[in-house]
């Protein structure tokens, strides 16, 4: 029996639930090697914002047990040279290509998805209001409620296509947050972003990282993760995307199971590049062995009777 | 030159304890063999070790390409090395490769390579290159100690080996940078390629600059990806930061903020 493992996302249909994480896939490219783009259900590509950024000094990572910090800070060329640059080549790809688009303030994020709505192949963004890594707003955006559904807003004005809203784990509760990017206008949650932490040299009595602290990925984070993701689900009405330590097909369908209706796999890309099409298989076979139809019946259906 | 990158279980042939803190892996692939520069590194993936999340980086040592064979020269440092120098004959580890750009083909015959630490490890690889390129460079390598030294006859037979140990026990006694061949008023190089600790390649890379000498070094930054989607090997360089592991490992000295 052929198992369906096609998901709709706010009216997209991916042909399967696994994507992969802003910032750990580059713009596909440094994949073409590894894997083929077209065996995804869609790929987000890396942080786009208003100008050229430089991101943060070196050191920018720590290994950490199971897991590592980052602060890579934003790091990317700017929109412009994006959409100059960077878009002809991956609107190549026989998958949907979603922008995370970041920014400091509200009108730069406004900015940034103007000019991506006017790329055809590109039919969600996905707002990072969550970024540990970056001094001014960023994070802010994600920690505040009224911040969250006033940027939200602001660029639901201007973007006609799927909006989604990726949230940081770094707040008290993860549920008003959401509620508040559902009610400036979100059609998908996406969560989470790394957790701050912090990494301490004992020897040399110093930060490992330049800016001190970082964001935590990685097996690490996964249960929080989880936990968000289930709270979330039930909370609001919109789809969510689930990730956060996914390594296996195992771990992505705990993420369904807990209400994600598709997940992102993020840190494993480094670890094994190949990572995210043995997850679309492993998913395969899940179905299989349980002789489930469709991938559809498990989102959410945790059962806690 | 783009390379295509492969993820391959290679078979351990070989695993040779060099001394208590270095050993050096022999790898068989099975697959087509990919061109490999020196320079190049791999990404190695530390299996059943909890505390190595991460895969690690090596420079290729030395390769035998008709028997599609490479090697690996490894300094202990922490739980992800000491887990690799436990490999046995037949055990199979998991490499991307090959990563990174290389060396660049000198324009002279003048030629020196000084290493230090596990720096020395692309060093090899680099000299057998330069010797089909009918160049045999001076070699200067920097141990901590006489039995800390190994492999100078493999070294000494593609060029002419000089080396130093901090307690001068072998060699001259001190640093590279402090070797009697650097301290001469003119040199006789006209390529300087480097790698080694951080402080020691800006030492050399100072030393270059005075003589006017053409310097290439290779980097060691911490890795997470190795294949240039992370962003957190970056270094300054002429234009902007730079990823270690793509644009690099090795950049001109001229190019690095040093
Ligand atoms: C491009 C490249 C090529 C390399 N080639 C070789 C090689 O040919 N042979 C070799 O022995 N080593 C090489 N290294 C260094 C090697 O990758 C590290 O020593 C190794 O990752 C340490 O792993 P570990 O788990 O044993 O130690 P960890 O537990 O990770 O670290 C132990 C100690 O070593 C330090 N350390 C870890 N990684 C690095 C690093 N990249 N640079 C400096 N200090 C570090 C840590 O700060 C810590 O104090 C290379 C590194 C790079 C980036
Ligand atoms: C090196 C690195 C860079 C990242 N860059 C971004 C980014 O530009 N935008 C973003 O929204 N998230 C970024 N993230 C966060 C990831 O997309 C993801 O939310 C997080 O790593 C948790 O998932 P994981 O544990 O599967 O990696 C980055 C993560 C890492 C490790
Ligand atoms: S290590 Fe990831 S970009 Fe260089």
């Amino acid at each position: 029996m052929m198992r369906d493992l096609s998901v709709d996302i706010a009216g997209l249909t991916f042909r399967n639930p696994v994507t992969t994480a802003s910032g750990t896939f580059g713009y596909g490219e440094e994949f073409l090697d590894f894997l083929d783009p077209g065996q995804l259900g869609a790929i987000f590509v890396k942080a786009v914002t208003a100008k050229n950024r430089d991101g943060n000094a070196y050191p920018r990572m720590a290994e950490t047990t199971g897991g590592m910090l980052n602060s890579v800070g934003l790091q990317n060329k700017g929109v412009d040279h994006f959409c100059r640059e960077i878009y002809p080549k991956v609107k190549k790809f026989d998958t949907y290509i979603i922008v995370n688009v970041s920014g400091s303030t509200v009108e730069e994020y406004v900015e940034v998805a103007e000019q991506i709505n006017e790329l055809e192949k590109v039919p969600a963004i996905e707002l990072n209001i969550s970024c540990p890594n970056v001094k001014l707003g960023g994070m802010a955006f994600g920690t505040v409620p009224a911040m969250a559904t006033e940027v939200t807003a602001a660029v639901r004005k201007v973007y006609k296509k799927v909006l989604m809203v990726k949230l940081s784990p770094n707040v008290t509760h993860i549920t008003d947050i959401a509620k508040a990017v559902v009610e400036g206008g979100a059609d998908v949650i996406t969560l989470i972003n790394t957790l701050l932490g912090m990494a301490i040299d004992a020897e040399r009595r110093r930060p490992v990282l330049s800016t001190i602290t970082g964001g935590l990925s990685g097996p690490a984070i996964k249960p929080v993760a989880l936990r968000m993701v289930w709270q979330v689900h039930k909370a609001v009405a919109v789809p969510v995307i689930g990730l956060g330590g996914i390594m296996n097909a195992t771990d992505a369908i705990e993420f369904i199971l807990a209400g994600a209706s598709a997940i992102q796999v993020g840190t494993a890309n480094f670890i094994d590049p190949q990572a995210s099409i043995k997850i679309v298989e492993g998913i395969r076979e899940y179905l299989e062995r349980h002789k489930i139809a469709s991938i559809k019946e498990l989102v959410g259906a945790l059962r806690t009777e | 030159m783009v390379f295509k990158k492969n993820v391959e279980d290679l078979t351990v042939i070989r695993n040779l304890r060099l001394n208590q803190r270095h050993f050096l892996l022999e790898l068989q692939s099975e697959q087509p063999f990919s061109l490999l520069l020196p320079g190049q590194f791999v990404q190695a993936l530390v299996k059943d070790s909890p505390s190595t999340f991460l895969r690690r980086p090596f420079s290729i040592h030395s390769v035998d390409i008709p028997n599609k064979r490479f090697r690996l020269l490894i300094q202990i440092k922490g739980q992800g090395t000491r887990h690799l120098s436990l490999l046995k004959e037949g055990d199979k580890l998991n490499l991307i490769y090959p990563l990174g750009n290389s060396f660049s083909i000198p324009t002279t015959k003048d030629v020196l390579l000084v290493g230090g630490g596990c720096g020395v490890a692309p060093l090899l690889f680099l000299a057998q290159f330069l010797n089909q390129q009918k160049i045999r460079p001076v070699i200067l390598l920097g141990f901590r100690s006489q039995e800390e030294t190994f492999e100078i006859e493999e070294y000494s037979k593609y060029g002419t080996v000089f080396i130093t140990t901090d307690d001068g026990t072998a060699g001259e006694k001190g640093l590279v940078v402090d070797h009697s061949l650097l301290q001469k008023e003119k040199l006789d190089f006209r390529k300087i390629y480097c790698c080694g600790p951080d402080a020691m390649m800006k030492s050399i890379a100072r030393i270059a600059r005075w003589h006017k000498i053409d310097c290439e070094v290779s980097l060691e930054n911490t890795m997470a990806c190795g294949f240039g989607v992370c962003l957190c090997c970056i270094t300054p360089t002429d234009k902007g930061n730079e990823r270690v592991c793509m644009e690099g490992p090795v950049f001109n000295t001229k190019r690095l903020k040093w």
